[in-house]
Parts: structure tokens; C-alpha cells; sequence
């Protein structure tokens, strides 16, 4: 279904919101996972308000549709976006990474509500995916199960095992992300360890693949369309090709944002920017809508 | 007991103990749609061929690829099913330990793990898969269950138990044939809870798998042969461990040995080792076990009895341990 101009300007409203709050939530933190955070938070927005079946009153709700976070570490952006839609109190995110809280740094499905599975330790979320997909088909349900790796994570032999799993098993019920903000701790993926050509890794390991522009709603939304209507009997992956510290100037594209500390003139640089990031994206909306 | 059937001696000597975890796992399957079996290319080795013919949809053969295999389970037992993991010991303890540890443990999901080919029971396959230090790791992580059976007819019980009790298991069973102790399966048989195989008050052998038959062979010959008194534990529950029988061990019989196909490090000794040093209450204690050392290769037997594990190598221990000087009194100023 095509995006009407209201949706996405509401899309683009809700992820610049998430953005302030994931910024927000890295000040009361002191410091936190902020780059991938911001890489990531276009496609965990549109899956959680557009496409995703949950029910904020009965979040274990066993027809709910899955999504696991394997780039676990980004909790810094997903618990602000649980937070929003009601799944946990906001309050709580002034509490993330503090000691005695129950938000650490990488969710904890056990205590924070509307995960569905805990993650940190990488090349671990797809498996689960394909666990949970197969899951609904043993057990008869249509609920979609959908992961988001980061690109730095493929590195991890698991994931590959993972890969071939869902290809044998054709769990066309999962819909896959890799977050290709082409950073990781160290430096770029490719100077660490190179990943390209990525995307025909992912083919040749037996999955529908497209590449898209990971930091854009309507891409997005295409891409998820797409791969809502496959047809064929292969598991689907997006590229979602992003920046990482997306909308934060000073961060984009710079690798040691990877985890980074926010003081009151970083806070105050990032804020501006987010600003004008968002009227930005409002202005394409504006020229590109349908 | 969630399963119909009794085991017996019978069963034992004509199914090895992993054909019992088989068809126990069927037993379920038939009484429970949301159990599935999941194994990394070992159907075959670890028995669960049985419930792949009469349930394909909820047999999951995920090839040589032990964390996936985890990873899928945890997502499964999420989603509401029962997962049963079937690889070797030594795969499921470390290949994918880190699986284990966060996707099922920290999770706290209902899934499994029967860890097949434990200790030196695949003995010719030297130490790549020998599985004498999965113990030392699976103990120490939260939430998980550790149960190591005796012979088959405890596996089933275990297994039943397993399916019971909510969240994970890992349940560590021998390749092949196990010596048969138990006549049939109503025994008794409780989580945490130790068999008294033996009864005995000059000193306790606490024993666990295949260690256990040997222990309550020593103990009969040592009845007959040295007049010696040997109470035997059947200490099945690795975790959580029965302290109440140490204690009253310690206080009864004021000399123990520790039996194990395992490292002496990590292990039930260990485990046997922490509760009594906790207590307070020293006592006469050796560890049988391997002595932090790889294996030597060969049949189950021939390594027991290399290593001094079975029965011989524990009556040798035994009248080693009756002369170190722990008094029959009640003072124990002197020995503490």
C-alpha cells in the first residue's frame, strides 16, 4: 500500500520525537550506544507504527508480531521507542544504564515489557528469529517475526548458520535487517573486516535481497511492502544502507560515535541539529509525496 | 510423573540409555504437540530418530551448526513450544556456550538440553569428545538445572522431570550402554534430591552417572570383603545439589569421596566440595575424577578404570581414606 503524505509526515514526526528522546535518554545515561541508535531508528519506527500487530494492554499476546533486536546494543534507542508506546513507564528512562535500574544497556525481556528477546551478546538474534518464525508455523499462527542485525555483527559465524537455517526451513514469515551504517567499534567494516559485497553474501546464502536507503520512511516502507508480498519460497533481507549518528551532525558517519558520552554542549549541538535534520526530511516529504 | 510407561531393568539392558531418552522424548511428543526435538546432525547418534519418523513437522535438523541450534530453540520456546536439544556433551556445554548461557539460561526459556555422549563414554573418540569439563561450565549458570543420571531408567525419570519443571535443563547422559542400577523407575526419583543406593556409616561415596553403579559395586564388596560400611549417594542433581544429604554425610559417616566422570575441577566434587567448606564442617575428602587431565583413549571401562573411577580405582580410595584420621567422637575441636 503506497504511504499517504499523512502517514509519512506522521512516520517522520514520531521517529525526529524518538530521535530527542533517544538524545535525551543518552543525557540522563551520560553516555550511550548513540550512533547505531540513530542508524537504526528509521526502521524500528516504521515496523512498531506502521506494520508491527502488538497490543501496548496484552504485550505477551501470543498472535503479536516478533521483533528482535540482534544489534542488541542499541537498546539506548529501543527502550525510548518501548517507552513511547506505552509498553514501559517513560519515567524509566532516566534510569537507563544507572545502577539498581531495570534498564540496562542491552533490554532484558524478562524486565522490560514488549521485548521480545534479550540480546547484546551479537549473532544470536537471527537464530532466535528463525526459532520464533518456525514457532508460528508449528503451532499455526500468522504473526511475522522480524530481526535487525547490524552490519559489524555479520561478522559472527552464527549468523551465517542462522542464514542457512531460514533458507532451508523457508521462514518467509521473518523479514530481516542488516543496519549497514559501515562502522563498528574499531573503524569502518571494511578497513576491520571486510563484509562487501554483502548483499551477495545474503543472496547466495539462499535469500531475497534488496538494498535500500536505510535512513529513508518511504524506502523503507517500499522495501517492507515488498517483502510483506513475497511470494517466493526465500526468507527476505533489506540492506538498509544508513549513517551511522544519523541527524546528529558531528556524529554522521564517524565511527567513534559508536558509544559516545553526552555533556550539555554536545546535548545542545545534537538537539540543533536534530532540528534541522527533521525539517529537512519534512521539506522531501513535501516534494516527494504522493 | 508425566509419563504412562515404568522403565525397567529389562528395558535398560535391551535399549542403551540414550534409545530411553528417545523414546521418552516420544512419549512426550505424543502427550504434548508443543514439544519439539532439535539436534545438529547427531538424530541418529543421540536416538531421537523415533520422534522424527512420527512427528517430521516438529523434528528440527539444523546441520552441524550447535549455536543456531540454541539460538532457534530459545526463539521457539518463546513463541510457546518445548524444545528438546539433542548434540554431544562437549558441544552443547562449549561450542555454543554462549547460546546456552544468554538465549536459553538469562532468557529463562522452558527448553532442554539433553547433552548425549557425556564424560569418557565415547571413549575411542579421544578428548575432542570427551565431555570432562562441561560440568564446570554448565553448573555456573544461573537458572539452568543440571542432572546427570545414573543408567537409563534415571534418564527417563529425568527427562520426565525436565518436561515438568519449567525452564532449562541440561541433562548429561552416556553414549552407549550404562551398567544398570536401577530395577525400575519407581524409585523415588526427586529433582534435587539424592538416592540412597547404599546405606553405610564409615564413609559416603557420593557418585554421579555412570560412577554411580561402580560406587555401589565397591560398596558391596567392601561390605563383604573388609566388613566396611558404605553409604552411597546417587547424586543425580548436579544443580540444584542436595545439601541436606552432604551435611548429614558429613555428620554421619565423617568421611566422603566424590566420584565423577569429570574433572575433579568443576564438577560434583566441587560442588560437594563448596556445601561442605560452607558448612563449616571439615571431614575426611577425596575427589575421584580425572585429576585435571585429558584422557587417555579408549572403551568407557578401560578410562574408568585407567582414571581409578570405577570400581576398583574406588575400593582402592576407600581403604585410603578409612586410615586418614577423622575420628568416630563428637569432638571435633581437633579436626576442624
Amino acid at each position: 500500500m503506497p504511504l499517504s503524505k499523512a502517514e509519512w509526515l506522521a512516520l517522520e514526526k514520531k521517529v525526529h520525537e524518538l530521535r530527542m528522546l533517544t538524545l535525551d535518554t543518552t543525557k540522563w545515561a551520560g553516555s550511550g550506544h548513540i550512533g547505531g541508535g540513530m542508524s537504526a531508528l528509521d526502521v524500528m519506527t516504521v515496523l512498531y507504527h506502521k506494520y508491527m500487530k502488538i497490543d501496548v494492554q496484552n504485550p505477551k499476546w501470543e498472535d503479536r508480531d516478533r521483533f528482535i533486536l540482534s544489534k542488541g546494543h542499541v537498546g539506548i534507542a529501543y527502550a525510548p521507542l518501548l517507552c513511547d508506546l506505552g509498553f514501559n513507564d517513560k519515567e524509566m528512562l532516566k534510569t537507563f544504564n544507572l545502577s539498581n535500574s531495570k534498564m540496562g544497556m542491552h533490554l532484558d525481556s524478562n524486565k522490560i515489557v514488549g521485548v521480545d528477546a534479550s540480546t547484546g551478546s551479537l549473532g544470536h538474534g537471527m537464530s532466535i528469529a528463525v526459532g520464533t518464525a518456525l514457532a508460528a508455523r508449528v503451532t499455526g499462527k500468522d504473526f511475522k517475526t522480524y530481526v535487525l542485525l547490524g552490519d559489524g555483527e555479520c561478522d559472527e559465524g552464527s549468523n551465517w548458520e542462522a542464514a542457512m537455517s531460514a533458507a532451508h526451513y523457508k521462514t518467509t514469515n521473518m523479514i530481516s535487517f542488516v543496519d549497514r551504517n559501515k562502522c563498528m567499534i574499531d573503524g569502518r567494516t571494511e578497513d576491520v573486516m571486510r563484509l562487501e559485497p554483502l548483499a551477495d553474501k545474503w543472496a547466495s546464502f539462499g535469500f531475497e535481497v534488496k538494498v535500500i536507503d536505510g535512513n529513508n520512511i518511504k524506502e523503507i516502507c517500499e522495501a517492507v511492502d515488498e517483502a510483506l508480498a513475497n511470494t517466493s519460497d526465500k526468507p527476505y533481507m533489506i540492506i538498509l544502507d544508513t549513517i551511522k549518528g544519523c541527524g546528529i551532525d558531528y556524529m554522521e558517519d564517524n565511527y567513534t560515535w559508536h558509544y559516545g558520552a553526552i555533556d550539555e554542549d554536545n546535548y545542545n549541538k545534537a538537539k540543533a541539529s536534530l532540528e534541522k535534520f527533521y525539517e529537512k526530511r519534512i521539506a522531501r516529504v513535501e516534494k516527494e509525496a504522493e | 510423573m508425566a509419563g504412562g510407561l515404568t522403565y525397567t531393568a529389562i528395558d535398560s539392558t535391551s535399549l542403551s540409555t540414550a534409545e530411553i531418552y528417545g523414546q521418552a522424548l516420544v512419549e512426550l511428543g505424543e502427550a504434548h504437540p508443543e514439544v519439539v526435538a532439535l539436534t545438529a546432525d547427531l538424530a541418529k547418534s543421540t536416538k531421537i530418530g523415533e520422534f522424527q519418523k512420527k512427528f517430521p513437522d516438529r523434528f528440527f535438523n539444523v546441520g552441524i551448526a550447535e549455536q543456531n541450534m540454541f539460538g532457534v530453540a530459545a526463539g521457539m520456546a518463546r513463541a510457546g513450544l518445548v524444545p528438546f536439544l539433542s548434540t554431544f556433551s562437549q558441544f552443547a556445554s562449549f561450542r555454543s556456550a554462549d547460546q546456552l548461557h544468554t538465549d536459553l539460561c538469562y532468557q529463562n526459556v522452558n527448553a532442554k538440553v539433553i547433552a548425549t555422549h557425556s564424560g569418557t563414554s565415547f571413549g575411542q573418540a579421544g578428548s575432542t569428545h570427551h565431555a570432562i569439563c562441561d560440568l564446570a561450565v554448565v553448573r555456573s549458570i544461573p537458572n539452568l538445572t543440571v542432572i546427570c543420571p545414573a543408567d537409563g531408567v534415571e534418564t527417563y525419570n529425568a527427562v520426565m522431570a525436565a518436561y515438568e519443571t519449567p525452564g532449562p535443563f541440561y541433562i548429561r547422559i552416556n553414549r552407549g550402554f550404562d551398567r544398570v542400577l536401577y530395577k525400575d523407575s519407581n524409585y523415588g526419583f526427586e529433582l534435587g534430591k539424592a538416592v540412597t543406593v547404599h546405606e553405610g556409616t564409615d564413609l559416603t561415596i557420593i557418585a554421579t552417572g555412570s560412577c554411580v553403579f561402580q560406587a555401589w559395586e565397591a560398596a558391596q564388596f567392601l561390605d563383604q570383603n573388609d566388613g566396611l560400611k558404605i553409604r552411597v549417594l546417587d547424586m543425580h542433581t548436579i544443580k540444584p545439589i542436595d545439601k541436606e544429604a552432604i551435611i548429614k554425610a558429613v555428620m554421619d559417616t565423617r568421611r566422603i569421596i566424590t566420584v565423577e566422570d569429570h574433572n575433579v575441577i568443576g564438577g560434583l566434587g566441587s560442588a560437594v566440595a563448596e556445601v561442605m567448606a560452607e558448612a563449616g564442617k571439615g571431614c575426611a575428602f577425596k575427589k575421584l575424577g580425572h585429576q585435571d587431565a585429558f584422557a587417555p583413549i579408549g572403551l568407557h571401562e578401560d578410562i574408568m578404570n585407567a582414571v581409578g573411577i570405577d570400581s576398583n580405582g574406588i575400593i582402592n580410595a576407600v581403604r585410603e581414606t578409612m586410615k586418614m584420621d577423622f575420628e568416630e567422637d563428637d569432638n571435633w575441636d581437633d579436626e576442624v
